[in-house]
């Protein structure tokens, strides 16, 4: 693997704490242009706040991100909604306005960022919803979708634009197997035929397989392994064997940083607890 | 859309509404029209004392209102109180030897100026004097009287 | 001494993080005005943002205002009648609601009404990462989220105001002039020779101005400030009805003593 290739997204030591508790140690990764690059590791590992740092949302404690070649958080804040036009955000919640309809959502980013009639951007709108599947939901208000689909309309809305770099954030969830094929599908073609650059952010090891070009896999707030998915693949040890062969057992804590449960349950019976 | 025209409807009534308001508020409420934008003419008249009345009093004929004190000075030579009134143009055949008194209006209401007309062919115009003036009661001094006249009776 | 000193350092810290509110506050209010000539332009947000505030608000001040000026004229009448002074029933309701009544009752109906809905609306678009979705698509949520609706509740309250005087006055007319049968012309020429435009009108309209910049900045600031969950959503809700109602009711003071004095 000597094969040169352009890095779009650079991370440089980062650090980053929630209150007393670190998320980020002195993480440095770099994620390759026109590939798809997926983030895995444990439920709360910081996936999401990783997608918010490199989206200039959150500031670090200390270390460097750039995009472009642009440092995200020395970057005015005009500067910066530029830089912003070029990336399409999946939200894990979806998060879409929900005083809008599902195609006025769509419509959101066209409408803003661009003059085009209203007629280009009804046919740019209803491509979009086809793709993800849900063209006859388009008058569905958001309270009136499920999870799923939601996700769905807001990946219809990242890409409205046309983005250069897109960030999912865990599109799998809540989608049935027949929809996870679709979008596996989706997101390999997008990103070939419009050369984007995607990070994904997912647990599903099989579909991430299918399609990620690249690995990062995160845990305690370090990165612990990186490379193309066959190098992962053959790794037979450690952390990255148990997450992708989705072992219990592990050096990966399946738990949230805590006292050991003994100690729990012991502090709890003194207190009079029921155990 | 239709939403939005829907919302933009809305608000050009409640715009309209508010305007609305505003003129019943400045016309009908306040004295906003006043007797500024009619066409007035002023007369003035000397008093020697005018008690309580204040500037924006009404000035009344027979309970109607045709004018307002503008202005209360006091006369450099007698040393008593002018007072400026405007009238509505539209009275402009009042005679020239009309008489105006200070008068309250019920037992603790403001005091206005009131105006009897005289009989004179002469009218009153713009910068007219009126010479025949009552000046206001004054409580203290009708007491005042009184005390006088009762203790001399004695 | 322990006591005391843990005590003064209590008081020390509690003072400083109402500094740096106050602090926050102020730059708030700093960032929504320099958003303010984008708003202006975006005229469709700002008209959406009109209704929600002032027109959806016109059904309560309707009713309150007819009501206030009801009460306030049958009142007037029953003392004034002592005196053989009741067609100044009509100025003293008009005085009443113009210089205090219309601005005071009328903003702290607003602010139940359209300040806490804002809090709220902006709390539960935090919560559920709308704004951060707007921000990653380079929709500045100060200019599209923020300023139209600043602005829009300084633009409703005082035109609610003014409707809320009329029908007050309405109000008055129809009980003191129909049913307790006091003179009309006394009533209207009572009225207008009492009430001055500049003294009375205006002075009223400005308080009503300053009272929904009052909602506008506490309004916003609490919704912004939010812990984005249902707890912290609906006590930023209730600050903003507190804060506002006691924040009006003392500018109210501070603006007459200047005004009428
Ligand atoms: N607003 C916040 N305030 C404080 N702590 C937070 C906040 N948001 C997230 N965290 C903490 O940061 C850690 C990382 O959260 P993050 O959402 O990035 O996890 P994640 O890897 O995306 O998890 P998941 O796979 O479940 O989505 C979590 O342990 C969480 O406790
Ligand atoms: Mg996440």
């Amino acid at each position: 693997m000597t094969e040169k290739t352009e890095i779009l997204i650079e991370i440089k030591n980062l650090t980053f704490s929630r209150g007393s508790r670190k998320i980020f140690d002195d993480i440095t990764l770099s994620i390759p242009k026109g590939k798809i690059t997926a983030i895995m590791g444990p439920s709360g590992s910081g996936k999401t706040t990783l997608l918010k740092l490199i989206a200039g949302q959150l500031q670090p404690d200390s270390g460097e991100v750039y995009v472009e070649g642009l440092n995200v958080h020395q970057l005015s804040r005009k500067k910066l909604y530029q830089l912003r036009r070029k990336m399409g955000m999946l939200f894990q919640s979806g998060a879409l306005l929900t005083d809008l309809n599902v195609f006025d959502n769509v419509a959101f980013p066209l409408r803003e960022h661009t003059k085009l009639p209203e007629k280009v951007i009804y046919a740019l709108v209803l491509m979009k919803l086809q793709a993800v599947g849900l063209r006859g939901a388009k008058n569905l208000m958001p309270s009136e979708l499920s999870g799923g689909m939601s996700r769905r309309v807001a990946l219809a809305r990242g890409i409205a634009l046309d983005p250069e770099m897109i960030f999912y954030d865990e599109p799998f969830v809540g989608q049935d197997p027949i929809t996870k094929g679709v979008l596996v599908k989706l997101i390999k073609t997008l990103n070939d035929s419009l050369d984007l650059t995607s990070v994904l952010v997912s647990h599903d090891v099989d579909e991430v397989m299918q399609i990620a070009d690249y690995i990062c896999v995160i845990s305690e707030g370090k990165l612990i392994a990186e490379g193309s998915k066959e190098t992962l693949q053959h790794e037979s040890t450690g952390y990255v064997n148990q997450f992708i062969k989705g072992l219990p057992d592990g050096p990966v804590p399946f738990h949230f940083p805590s006292v050991s449960y003994a100690e729990d349950l012991e502090a709890s019976r003194k207190k009079g607890g029921l155990i | 859309m239709r939403k939005q025209t829907k919302v933009e409807i809305w608000v050009g009534i409640f715009v309209l509404m508010s305007l609305l308001a505003l003129s019943y508020i400045a016309f009908q409420v306040s004295n906003f029209s006043g007797w500024k934008e009619r066409p007035t003419y002023e007369v003035s008249a000397l008093f020697d004392n005018i008690g309580g009345l204040k500037t924006r009093a009404p000035l009344k004929l027979s309970g109607v209102v045709i004018g307002r004190i503008t202005a209360i000075e006091i006369d450099p030579v007698s040393f008593k109180a002018r007072v400026h009134m405007n009238i509505d143009q539209e009275f402009n055949q009042l005679p020239v030897d009309s008489s105006v008194s200070i008068l309250t209006s019920g037992l603790l209401g403001d005091q206005y100026v009131g105006l009897d007309p005289g009989g004179d062919e002469e009218v009153l115009e713009q910068g007219s004097e009126i010479e025949m003036t009552q000046s206001a009661m004054v409580l203290e001094e009708l007491i005042g009287q009184f005390l006088v006249k009762f203790s001399e009776s004695d | 001494m322990n006591g005391f000193q843990s005590l003064m350092q209590e008081i020390g810290r509690t003072f400083l993080e109402k500094v740096a509110v106050f602090g926050r506050g102020f730059l708030f209010i700093l960032s929504l005005f320099s958003a303010m000539p984008s708003a202006l332009l975006r005229v469709d947000l700002l008209m959406k943002q009109i209704y929600v505030a002032g027109v959806l608000s016109l059904p309560i001040i309707l009713m309150a205002g007819l009501f206030v000026g009801m009460v306030l004229s049958l009142q007037g009448y029953n003392i004034l009648v002592e005196f053989n002074a009741e067609e100044a029933v009509g100025s003293m309701t008009a005085l009443s609601l113009l210089r205090e009544l219309g601005p005071v009752v009328g903003a702290l109906l607003f602010a139940g009404r359209a300040g806490s809905a804002l809090t709220a609306e902006i709390g539960l678009m935090r919560s559920t990462e709308q704004i951060s979705a707007l921000e990653m698509m380079a929709v500045d949520p100060l200019k599209f989220v923020y300023a139209p609706r600043f602005l829009a509740v300084v633009i409703a309250l005082p035109l609610l105001v003014l409707i809320f005087n009329a029908l007050g006055v309405f109000g008055g007319y129809l009980v003191s002039v129909s049913w307790l049968g006091v003179d009309d012309g006394a009533f209207w020429s009572q009225m207008s020779s009492q009430v001055d435009w500049h003294e009375d009108v205006v002075n009223g309209m400005i308080k009503s101005v300053a009272f929904g910049l009052l909602i506008a900045v506490v309004a916003l600031f609490q919704g912004v400030n939010a812990i984005p969950s249902s707890e912290g959503v609906s006590n930023a809700t209730t600050r903003t009805v507190v804060h506002s109602s006691l924040g009006i009711l003392g500018l109210d003071f501070i603006l007459t003593s200047i005004m009428f004095n």
